[in-house]
């Protein structure tokens, strides 16, 4: 059975699966019933300042879109940090951790602007025995309103300004939570690093309006016929998610920073994959809003099964593999040639594929072949694109072929010489120069 | 008191009160919303898809599904009713099995295709329960036609020909429209005056008046039709009974399966209506298996059906066969009728003749045996009522061209009096729609009739 022990920047956990910052820990009531599930960790429901709590709307917080069946694909929300009194939480993190010993216990934080408010909190945090702190630079919503969340999150030097304070006025690691609202996310997380943060976690909730209610005309979820914008995520944010956190993973200013991956985690197979991209832990959030805290033991079992399944031992032989293997553009290798083939035995001739190639791309997939219903790819017309494949219904009915070296494109006539060539090189490329490998990491 | 099922006898009041609408209740109950949406979802939105080229009316399904899969239902009544005035019945009682679901690719990937009649049924149900109406008629050509026979194909031409501005006068043999919609089919699959409803929703386009109680043949001639009016469409249906050719056929118990439909479908008590104890079914299509299925639903304690050819000569649907015997009608093949048995004038049995195939011919094998029985129903077939009235003949049916213009010019028809067609409620709407196109173009002086 593969290790799925987790240390992340010295926190301890039993498994890699933690809890985000957000409802499902808002209390211990919730979080003692999350490590009862089996959850590695969480990170407790942003603290405020002391003093009365903020409070939140008392209509709906919710806004979602629906795939097949109404499955949840993404959950915007309005609501705030913690509503219940600093004091409360601070008991009740201090009981659970108590109680709770190997399990991982990371304290969400945000205050004001302002390096007293930090210095402040901080000591009482530190009191109740977390394992370290995770900086909320990310709600866009409501708090952004009045300086904090993703207005410091914007603004690289706040964050490297704040993350500061804080590794001075405590010894507990720092996780700085990053905005994925924001132009490059590479920006935040250099800051971050250069304020001197322990990690980074990302991403936070991402702007949105879920929908429009086309009776009252008004943004869902609406209250007392108003809406405004939330935070978006479950599932439909992960390939959002996993491209900020791979750009953060390949950049040589922020190469090697910890990275705890947020955004869509719902399966052990979409953890799997932000680890591959350099994430050392996951965070969970919408799929135990929507399915309960269960559903750790799926992710539990598939990672593990997994790991077993390919030979990988512990987290550490899988986290970054796959960084490595994101480049740019302009390093792919042009003369990697391949062509769809569709399996006739598993083809239900649906011509979703046909239809697709037809209307909007190569006009490559045939619909008839001796006056009987037939898809099949012309490999003269065929670019390689990967649309039929993604529109099939069918698993693995249509995959995409390597051209063997030696043989025909026969859509060019070219012979594949399978020498690797980028555009870099490349005559159209008005900037050409001689042949370039991607640099060295 | 229920006379239950053990009662000697062809008796009335067989079951409890209460179990008539248990039994008679819609064969598939509708779906809701939300199973309209799960369902929905499941299609594949095909290229040239498969189950509207199934579709006799060719109704574009994809298209019809995916409004419904975007809250559009009404959307998705009017795309259905475009082509197939009649979607409502047709949702309801097309061998969807062999059609529109059997074409459906997730037939082929996993045996089960989406459930196409159902969400027909689902969207024509809101159209017509909102009464929306979706066709204006054209300005009024100051043309008559006549349509004869108020059934599926009948009501079919009549909407088109009333959309194109043509008024129209339909006769009915029958007190009231609808045709074997209204006196033909299974009660479980028309529920809750359906076959009315659909009438006055198709007629509520404007210019079809319907005159009930007036047959062809009998009230009127083909001569007087084609005189008074610009043209005329037949679609009147089999008003005949083929014979069993048996010994006592007449005898009182032996009775047309149809006739006994009929009236099951006309009654407003149930339990009123006497059934046999033992009740043998002569014949292996839908007619059948509707007779057959509604007696044991009456409560008779024992239904045979009867079907001289193997089960795969059946042209009850596989799906009907099936529902026969789950509601406990045996099914035996290879037996033809020879006597019917009778004591005084009660039937008490019937002998059978077993057959088999010699050379591609069906042979009496010399073999006999008796089923015991108090009530014989004969559904073997319905012939033309009349002899035709000079109109050419194919098969024992008027015959047609593919735009259903018979051999006398300014004459169309469609429907199960006419050649083609597979005698399905949706095959005959298709025939009268496409006659009533024909006829347009007929009476607006293209291509002649």
């Amino acid at each position: 059975m593969a290790d799925l022990r987790n240390n992340f920047v010295g926190i301890k956990s039993p498994n890699p699966f933690w809890l985000a910052s957000a409802p499902p820990t808002d209390k211990a009531y919730n979080v003692v019933r999350a490590f009862k599930a089996g959850w590695g960790g969480v990170v407790w429901k942003t603290l405020g300042e002391e003093g009365p709590p903020v409070v939140n709307v008392n209509g709906p917080r919710y806004g979602a879109i629906f795939g097949a069946d109404r499955r949840l694909l993404g959950l915007n929300n309005i609501e705030l940090i913690t509503d219940r009194s600093l004091q409360l939480n601070l008991q009740e993190m201090k009981q659970v951790k108590m109680d709770w010993p190997d399990r991982a216990l990371v304290a969400s934080i945000m205050v004001p602007c302002e390096e007293n408010a930090w210095k402040a909190i901080l000591p009482l945090v530190e009191e109740t025995g977390a394992d370290g702190i995770e900086l909320n630079f990310g709600c866009p919503h409501g708090m952004s309103e009045r300086g904090m969340g993703a207005a410091v999150g914007q603004v690289p030097e706040y964050i490297e300004m704040v993350v500061r304070w804080c590794k001075q006025y405590t010894r507990m690691p720092v996780i700085t939570k990053l905005t994925p609202n924001i132009a490059d996310i590479r920006k935040p997380a250099r800051a971050a690093k250069a304020g001197g943060t322990d990690a980074v976690s990302l991403i936070n909730t991402i702007n949105s309006i879920v929908a429009v209610d086309l009776d009252d005309f008004a943004p869902v979820p609406t209250v007392g016929g108003k809406g405004t914008h939330g935070g978006y995520c479950g599932p439909a944010v992960k390939p959002i998610a996993l491209n900020m956190v791979a750009e953060i993973a390949r950049d040589p200013e922020t190469y090697g920073l910890p990275i705890s991956g947020i955004g869509g985690v719902t399966t052990w197979r979409d953890a799997a994959e932000f680890i591959a991209l350099g994430a050392g832990n996951v965070q969970v959030c919408t799929a135990v809003m929507t399915y309960g805290f269960k559903i750790v033991d799926e992710m539990i079992s598939g990672l593990s099964n997994w790991m077993d399944e390919k030979g990988h031992r512990d987290l550490e032989a899988i986290t970054g593999r796959a960084v490595r293997n994101v480049t740019d553009w302009q390093y792919l290798d042009l003369e990697y040639i391949a062509k769809a083939k569709i399996d006739q035995d598993l083809c239900i001739k649906c011509g979703r594929c046909h239809i697709a190639c037809e209307d909007t791309s190569h006009q490559a997939i045939t619909k008839q072949k001796d006056g009987k219903r037939h898809f099949e790819v012309m490999n003269d017309e065929c670019v390689g694109c990967n649309l039929c494949v993604n529109v099939c219904p069918v698993d693995d009915c249509i995959t995409m072929e390597a051209l063997p070296v030696g043989s025909v494109d026969e859509r060019t006539g070219r012979i594949v010489t399978g020498k690797y060539a980028n555009w870099t090189s490349h005559p159209n490329n008005p900037n050409a120069r001689p042949a370039v490998v991607e640099p060295a990491e | 008191m229920a006379q239950g099922v053990l009662k000697e006898g062809i008796a009335p009041g067989r079951l409890d009160p209460g179990q008539y609408a248990t039994n008679f209740a819609d064969l598939h109950e509708p779906l809701d919303r939300h199973e309209a949406f799960v369902e929905a979802d499941r299609c594949y939105f095909c290229y040239d898809a498969p189950c509207m080229n199934a579709c006799p009316t060719a109704i574009d399904i994809p298209l019809f599904i995916r409004e419904i899969s975007t809250g559009n239902p009404l959307g998705a009544a009017e795309t259905i009713f475009e082509q197939n005035i009649l979607g409502g019945m047709c949702a309801r009682v097309c061998p969807t099995e062999q059609l529109c679901e059997e074409a459906c690719v997730r037939e082929e990937a996993e045996g089960k295709p989406v459930r196409i009649g159902l969400l027909q049924r689902y969207a024509t149900d809101i159209a017509m329960s909102q009464k929306a109406q979706f066709f204006e008629r054209a300005p009024s050509t100051g043309k008559t036609i006549a349509v004869v026979g108020a059934g599926p194909a009948g009501l079919a031409a009549a909407h088109r020909l009333a959309v194109k501005g043509h008024d129209v006068v339909m006769f009915d043999a029958r007190p009231k429209a609808g045709g074997l919609n209204e006196y033909g089919i299974a009660s479980y699959k028309s529920t809750d005056g359906f076959a009315q409803a659909e009438v006055d929703y198709v007629t509520a386009i404007g210019g079809i008046e319907i005159i009930n109680g007036k047959a062809l043949g009998k009230d009127f001639t083909l001569d007087e039709l084609q005189e008074k009016y610009d043209a005329v469409f037949l679609g009147m249906g089999l008003g005949g009974v083929n014979a069993l050719r048996a010994e006592n056929e007449d005898s009182a118990g032996v009775r047309n399966a149809v006739d006994f439909i009929a009236e099951l479908r006309q009654a407003s008590d149930l339990a009123a209506l006497p059934v046999g104890r033992r009740v043998v079914v002569i014949g292996g299509g839908m007619t059948a298996v509707d007779a057959a299925v509604q007696s044991k639903l009456l409560g008779a304690d024992e239904v045979t059906m009867v079907y001289r050819r193997g089960k795969e000569h059946m042209s009850a649907s596989p799906f009907e066969q099936d529902l026969a015997s789950a509601k406990g009608v045996t099914i035996r093949h290879w037996m033809a009728p020879k006597r019917v048995l009778t004591d005084g004038s009660k039937v008490t049995g019937i002998e059978l003749a077993y057959t088999t195939l010699v050379d591609g011919r069906l042979v009496e094998t010399g073999e006999t045996t008796i089923v015991i029985a108090d009530q014989v129903l004969k559904a073997i077939g319905q012939t033309l009522a009349s002899d035709g009235g000079g109109l050419s003949l194919a098969g024992g049916k008027i015959e047609v061209d593919d735009e259903g213009r018979t051999s006398v010019p300014g004459i169309w028809a469609g429907g199960d009096c006419a050649t083609g067609g597979d005698d399905l409620t949706v095959t005959a709407v298709a025939e009268g729609r496409d006659a009533a196109e024909s006829m347009h173009r007929y009476l607006s002086g293209g291509a002649n009739g």
